[in-house]
């Protein structure tokens, strides 16, 4: 089990921000996917909406209740890949998860921008499904995206 | 009571001393224990009621022996009322199966209440479905105990059972077990009990609570896992049809047809957990030599006093009726309590977040998860004070101003 220093950057502020005031919540009532995923084990619970012109995905927006872990993720993931194409957020969700296994290379990958705050998860390993939830749900709805 | 703690090998270990708050998940387990299911295999295994050989007749009368201890301890009159299974899910799943198809029939009635683990729910939503009955829910107090007008409300239509669990896990509620049995039995009912949180924490006799079908789990009272009881009165589970089919529960068998042994063996299809009924037995004597009154008075005392400290706390919201067993579920501000959990943790003290297999009671709590803290023989006011610290952390970490 970490100690201290690893719980303080798991809680960092910037963390904490996302999950007091997350971004692109709520239900996206034009959409073209929607995937609900939960989390058995603990109840967590997420809706993700895709708005998608062509490859490209112009909205986002999530609901749900969990975690500070899982909503700070599902809020920095939307920030990421919203304006982006399919394939590019597919690809930043390949590095996240190489993050949440510990991978340093990805954590120090610009292109996964403040969610880079959530490598800190990966020592905490009954956390890292909460952190991957969103990106489960993206990865999910974009599955059979030609 | 004595303090306990150092016959608790797990708890003795070295380095940080390991507050553990998540006995209504499983309990620790006792030397004593540990050294019957050792002792076991080094001097009595063998398959039982089979072998002639001497071996086999000494492992068999231990298992019957368990069987006796159990009886005696529950207060149930004829040990041949206790069939052993595997924890107090498959004892559910054995009631609601066999129940359903002795007695429920298409439009039947079955009343469950919104407190259930899903263990006590699940069971009996498949045997409504696959009997085409209905699934009747009674709905709790403000404060967490069951509403006897809704219970009174779900009889009116004559069940055919009526399920309702001993002790929440969630919530320390107890429900008066003997006043509901005697209602459900008024309307006609068979009544089945959850004891999962109950036998641990509270004397129990079976007898004088008067219902049908008591089940409990070892592992959740100092014994191993894999090994609980159904206990009933012995006349209904001679009636139930058997629930598997295999070796030991039959009389005689033919190409296409056979005829069951009597209960409780008609129940015990297989080779039976015998390590862990000779567990379990070692873990009722453990509990016996302590007494029961004296573990619930322990309970009590440290239950009122994690109350009274956890009320303090600037933001915890407390869930349940003042009057329960040694269950303690909380929030704390806007802090999730998977949140909760991983930081207390950090300070050496478990406790459960989530759900706790209760969807439908965390629905009318209105929250989606709590933490929970559960103490049992081992836990000290000690334990409580560590809790209360490692909240006060929690509060710091995510920016609540210090009390």
């Amino acid at each position: 089990m970490p100690e201290g220093d690893g719980l303080a950057e798991l809680y960092q502020e910037l963390i904490l921000d996302h999950y007091r005031r997350p971004r692109n919540q709520g239900a996206l009532e034009a959409h073209s996917r929607r995937v609900a995923l939960a989390n058995p084990v603990c109840g967590d619970e997420l809706e993700l909406d895709l708005l998608l012109d062509g490859d490209t995905i112009t909205d986002v927006r999530f609901s749900g209740h969990g975690c500070s872990i899982s909503q700070a993720s599902a809020s920095m993931m939307t920030q990421l890949v919203k304006g982006r194409t399919v394939a590019e957020a597919r690809r930043l969700a390949v590095r996240f998860s190489e993050m949440m296994r510990g991978s340093e290379e990805a954590a120090r990958d610009r292109a996964l921008g403040e969610a880079r705050a959530l490598a800190g998860v990966a020592r905490f390993p009954v956390r890292v499904k909460c952190a991957l939830l969103a990106w489960n749900a993206l990865e999910e709805s974009t599955r059979d995206h030609p | 009571m004595r303090d306990v703690r150092s016959d608790f090998p797990l708890l003795r270990r070295g380095g940080r001393r390991l507050v553990y708050l998540d006995s209504a998940a499983t309990t620790q387990k006792p030397a004593a224990v540990i050294e019957a299911i050792a002792g076991y295999y080094r001097t009595l295994n063998a398959n039982v009621h089979r072998g002639a050989y001497d071996l086999a007749v000494r492992a068999t009368e231990a298992y019957e022996a368990a069987r006796r201890t159990v009886a005696a301890f529950v207060g149930a009159p004829d040990p041949d009322g206790v069939v052993f299974v595997r924890g107090t899910t498959e004892a559910l799943n054995l009631a609601a199966a066999s129940l359903g198809r002795l007695t429920v029939r298409a439009g039947d009635g079955v009343v469950v209440t919104a407190m259930e683990h899903h263990s006590n729910l699940i069971p009996w939503q498949l045997m409504v479905e696959a009997r085409e009955a209905r699934l009747v829910m009674v709905e709790l107090t403000a404060d967490g105990r069951l509403d006897l007008e809704s219970f009174r409300r779900a009889l009116e239509h004559r069940p055919k059972v009526v399920a309702f669990t001993h002790v929440s896990n969630v919530l320390g509620t107890v429900n008066p077990v003997a006043e509901l049995t005697r209602l459900a039995h008024d309307a006609g009912a068979v009544v089945v009990v959850d004891g999962a949180q109950a036998v641990p924490h509270l004397p129990v006799d079976v007898a004088a609570l008067g219902c049908d079908l008591y089940a409990f789990s070892g592992h959740k009272m100092l014994g191993p896992m894999g090994i609980g009881a159904l206990v009933g009165k012995p006349a209904l589970l001679d009636a139930m049809p058997p629930w598997q089919g295999g070796g030991e529960m039959i009389r005689t068998v033919h190409d296409t047809t056979a005829t069951y042994a009597p209960p409780p063996h008609k129940f015990e299809a297989g080779t039976p957990n015998v390590e862990g009924a000779v567990g379990l037995a070692a873990a009722i004597e453990y509990l016996g030599a302590l007494g029961m009154a004296e573990v619930a008075a322990h309970e009590r005392a440290l239950c009122a006093y994690a109350l009274e400290r956890l009320s303090a706390i600037d933001g915890v919201t407390l869930y349940g009726p003042a009057e329960r067993s040694g269950v303690v579920s909380f929030t704390l501000g806007d802090i999730h309590p998977h949140d909760l959990a991983t930081i207390v943790d950090s300070e050496g003290v478990a406790v459960r977040a989530g759900h706790h297999c209760a969807q439908p009671l965390m629905r009318r709590l209105d929250v989606p998860a709590t933490a929970r803290a559960s103490f049992y023989v081992y836990n000290t006011r000690e334990d409580v004070d560590a809790l209360v610290a490692a909240l006060e952390k929690a509060r710091a970490l995510f920016g609540y101003a210090h009390a």
